[in-house]
């Protein structure tokens, strides 16, 4: 869990590589060459991106014919999302405790 | 995947029947803070560097790196708190009322590590996360 989330952490650090992954999220399924066309690096920087967000598995490809196809996997982000609503839980958490001292703090 | 909604801010808000200097105590005084947050070595100095530690949990090793950035008594405290690879900061304000205090605790500004040293991001985490709420709303 803690490998696969530093994958995605690692992954979307990179500005270029989150705009590969939103345009992939928003926009549907698209190939490298469409990618590379308004991506503003070349196409093997494109290709090396991917690979990454493929390891984090934020992305999945399909051959047809020459061209590679990739789409979005956004259930690849739980763990970023987990993380985010754990500190909602851990906070509301200490606040009940504060609330706990505060009251014995009366003596 | 649960339903949660990701923000970029979190806000815990609450009423409490106690004097804004009682609880400043609490979120001040270094003993005090370990019995409802977290083991510390806190003191209300701006520009302190402290940790809280606590029992490290899968995924967690427990440590949260900070430093103080506002202490204004009874009124005012906010830290950076750097943990599992993500920059954010912490911001405390009480606001007294007729029966006690409101307590707001703010958590803003995530973002990787990595994009907090890297300055001049125009891209930054918090755009991001922004995102995120978007691409997570069309997920089942």
């Amino acid at each position: 869990m803690q490998a696969i989330a530093d994958d995605v952490f690692k992954a979307l650090a990179d500005p270029t590589r989150r705009a590969l992954f939103e345009r992939l999220a928003r926009d549907g399924e698209q190939t490298v060459h469409a990618l590379t066309d308004r991506a503003g690096v070349s196409q093997p920087a494109v290709s090396k991106h991917l690979g990454v967000l493929k390891h984090a598995k934020l992305v999945r490809y399909r051959r047809e014919g020459r061209e590679t196809h990739y789409n979005a996997q956004p259930q690849a982000l739980a763990p970023l999302v987990d993380w985010m609503s754990l500190y909602g839980t851990f906070w509301r958490d200490r606040f009940d405790q504060l609330e706990n001292l505060l009251k014995r703090m009366d003596k | 995947m649960t339903n949660t909604t990701p923000t970029r801010t979190l806000v815990i808000e609450r009423e409490v029947p106690h004097p804004p200097e009682k609880i400043w105590r609490a979120l001040t005084q270094s003993p005090l803070i370990e019995e409802w947050l977290m083991k510390n070595d806190f003191q209300p100095v701006v520009g302190h560097r402290f940790s809280f530690r606590a029992t490290p949990v899968p995924n967690w090793n427990g440590v949260v790196d900070c430093e103080v950035l506002v202490v204004e008594p009874n009124s005012r405290l906010s830290y950076s708190w750097g943990s599992m690879g993500m920059e954010s900061v912490v911001a405390w304000t009480l606001t007294p009322t007729k029966d006690g205090t409101h307590v707001r605790m703010e958590q803003s500004g995530f973002r990787s590590e990595e994009d907090a040293n890297y300055k001049g991001a125009r891209y930054g985490w918090q755009k991001f996360i922004g995102g995120l709420e978007q691409v997570v709303a069309r997920i089942d």
